[in-house]
């Protein structure tokens, strides 16, 4: 909604994945405090704070995510980074001492509006958790389980054979549909587990450090998969794995805390930039391994 | 692992380790007798018991026994009857403890918060699991029985025995609930689940095994109970069959406790044999928990 028409011909070659590719479609746009990504906005924090009881979490933060990217989340422990995650498709809302100021817009609709239900916000921003949680059902019924919920009138199996093999999990389970996807082995169960992510066809993705429990196999599985999916989707990936951040991301947000142990951002924008070449001493200290 | 019987070399000041492997091996031998008399002494209790009630009761055990009816002879006399009753109270208790309790479970562990209310609630509830059984045998005599109108009839014991198990299916439920873990209701949340969707499909699957086991382990409960059944009105002699809502009837264990009673030694041959036939449905109920339990969780693993 904030880029103008000329510059979505940019993402074309975004679009291709590789690294090199990121420094191109970066360099003609780019205004480095406000937009420093030039695609399309799909998801914009405006002056976002988040409290737990009196606790503040984080605190006014700006942020925009661009449509069909990967945009990683780092930053120390304890930063808010799953707490700004959850804020995006309203998780944190059942969290009972859990408030937050300012809003969430997504595709310009106001998320925390008064008319909008969380519930219809969660079929459009889907999460990926940590540990992956299939539910103790058939791998069948894992992937049928949101749309089924969500009034799903087309054919099951179709959506459910669909769904498994953009999730790159088909061949892994088309004999094993009637199992329990708690019997597949970790790093399956997590693409089972975005596989009924992407059945409910949400628009965004989140990832809150979606391999930290999976060997280094099923996590390049995984970034593979991110890789293909955001053909169609934006996935915002939390991650403590800087390796990860920078082999699979295109954009970096980093956030760090305070004094008052609020977290904020400190700063985004392309991932190699960040890497390479931050703008914050910050930033650098944290990508750099000096970070205390 | 060569060398360990060696004395490690101390060094400076950090090597002041006493291992005392020898007493630490003898504690932990102490400890593992302990649990062995442990189990020891109650196999032989149940042993006995066994063996008293076979003795005693296997002689009577026959056709005759299982169909006929109470009678003032011994060898004429039967459980049929009290059969029936015990079938019908434990069927009824069934069909209203389960849905009371596990629709109190549910509200109170997924939808009630943690408040100061609820927190005494639960408490509450633990502490009705204790009180005597009898008290229940009381407040049903005054309330199903006086005030509603039940009579002493079937129906009125169930309705007792039900708040007699209430508390045993609502905490067992509630456990069953609280082991799912929050990952599931999370995970059915991210994918735009209403709160009774998530409750109801990811929930109530996960936490099913736990409360099948709790409801059937809570009715061979209700199958030995005894006391506030002879408050409303099931200590009577009956030889016909109960109908639930209209006349007398009696169950298993007050038949036991008429019989044992008697002076005859016949008649005590006659409890044991009802004993059997009581512990016999208790084996069944308990191998049909364990066959529910099996069949719900075959999907779960965490």
């Amino acid at each position: 909604m904030i880029a103008p028409s000329t510059e979505t011909t940019v993402r074309e070659p975004a679009s291709g994945g590789a690294g090199p590719t990121i420094r191109i479609s970066a360099m003609p746009a780019r205004d480095s405090s406000t937009d420093p990504v030039a695609t399309e906005t799909i998801v914009e924090l405006r002056d976002l704070s988040c409290y737990y009881g009196s606790f503040r979490a984080v605190r006014n933060v700006n942020l925009k995510i661009a449509r069909q990217r990967i945009t990683a989340l780092i930053g120390p422990s304890g930063c808010g980074k799953s707490t700004l995650l959850r804020t995006i498709n309203r998780m944190n809302d059942l969290v009972p001492t859990y408030h937050s100021d300012g809003t969430v817009f997504l595709d310009g609709q106001d998320l925390f509006a008064r008319d909008v239900d969380p519930v219809a916000v969660r079929r459009r921003v889907g999460m990926v958790f940590q540990k992956p949680n299939p539910f103790p059902k058939t791998v069948w019924e894992n992937v049928a389980f949101g749309p089924k919920i969500n009034g799903y009138k087309g054919d099951l199996n179709e959506l459910v054979e669909r769904s498994l093999r953009r999730a790159a999990l088909w061949d892994d389970v088309k004999d094993k549909l009637q199992q329990s996807g708690m019997a597949l082995s970790g790093g399956q169960q997590q693409r089972l587990c975005i596989a009924r992510t992407i059945a409910v066809e949400p628009e965004v993705i989140l990832m809150d450090e979606p391999c930290s429990a999976l060997d280094p196999r099923s996590t390049l599985q995984i970034e593979e998969l991110m890789a293909e999916l955001k053909k169609d989707y934006t996935i915002v990936i939390v991650t403590h794995n800087m390796q990860q951040a920078a082999r699979a991301s295109e954009t970096t947000i980093f956030m760090t805390m305070g004094e008052d142990r609020a977290g904020y951002v400190v700063e985004q924008g392309e991932t190699l930039e960040i890497f390479t070449n931050p703008r914050d001493q910050l930033t650098e200290d944290y990508v750099s391994g000096r970070f205390g | 692992m060569t060398t360990s019987s060696a004395p490690v070399p101390t060094a400076g000041a950090a090597g002041h380790f006493e291992p005392a492997l020898a007493r630490r091996r003898l504690i932990g031998t102490i400890f593992y007798g302990a649990c062995l008399a442990s189990i020891f002494i109650l196999l032989l209790s149940l042993f006995l018991i066994l063996w008293d009630v076979l003795s005693q009761g296997v002689p009577w055990l026959d056709a005759q026994f299982l169909t006929g009816v109470p009678s003032r002879k011994p060898e004429q006399a039967g459980i049929f009857p009290a059969l029936i009753g015990t079938i019908e109270v434990v069927v009824i208790t069934a069909l209203l403890a389960f849905p009371i309790g596990v629709g109190s479970a549910l509200y109170l562990a997924e939808y009630a918060g943690n408040g100061r209310v609820t927190r005494a609630l639960r408490t509450n509830i633990s502490n009705l699991s204790g009180v005597p059984s009898v008290i229940y045998g009381i407040f049903g005599l005054a309330l199903f029985v006086r005030v509603v109108g039940f009579g002493f009839t079937v129906f009125s014991g169930a309705l007792t025995l039900t708040l007699v198990i209430l508390p045993i299916v609502i905490i067992a439920s509630m456990e069953a609930i609280k082991a799912v873990p929050d990952a599931q209701r999370e995970g059915a949340y991210a994918l735009g689940a209403s709160r009774w969707q998530m409750v109801r499909q990811a929930v109530v699957p996960a936490a099913a095994p736990g409360m099948m086991t709790g409801i059937i382990l809570a009715m061979a409960r209700a199958i030995g109970e005894t006391a506030p059944l002879i408050l409303v009105g099931a200590f009577t002699f009956v030889t016909f069959l109960p109908q639930p809502l209209n006349g007398s009837y009696t169950v298993l264990p007050i038949q036991v406790l008429d019989w044992a009673t008697r002076p005859q030694a016949d008649f005590h041959g006659l409890a044991a044999a009802a004993i059997i036939v009581i512990l016999v449905l208790m084996f069944v109920l308990n191998g049909l928990a364990i066959f529910v339990r099996a069949r719900l969780s075959r999907h779960i693993q965490w």
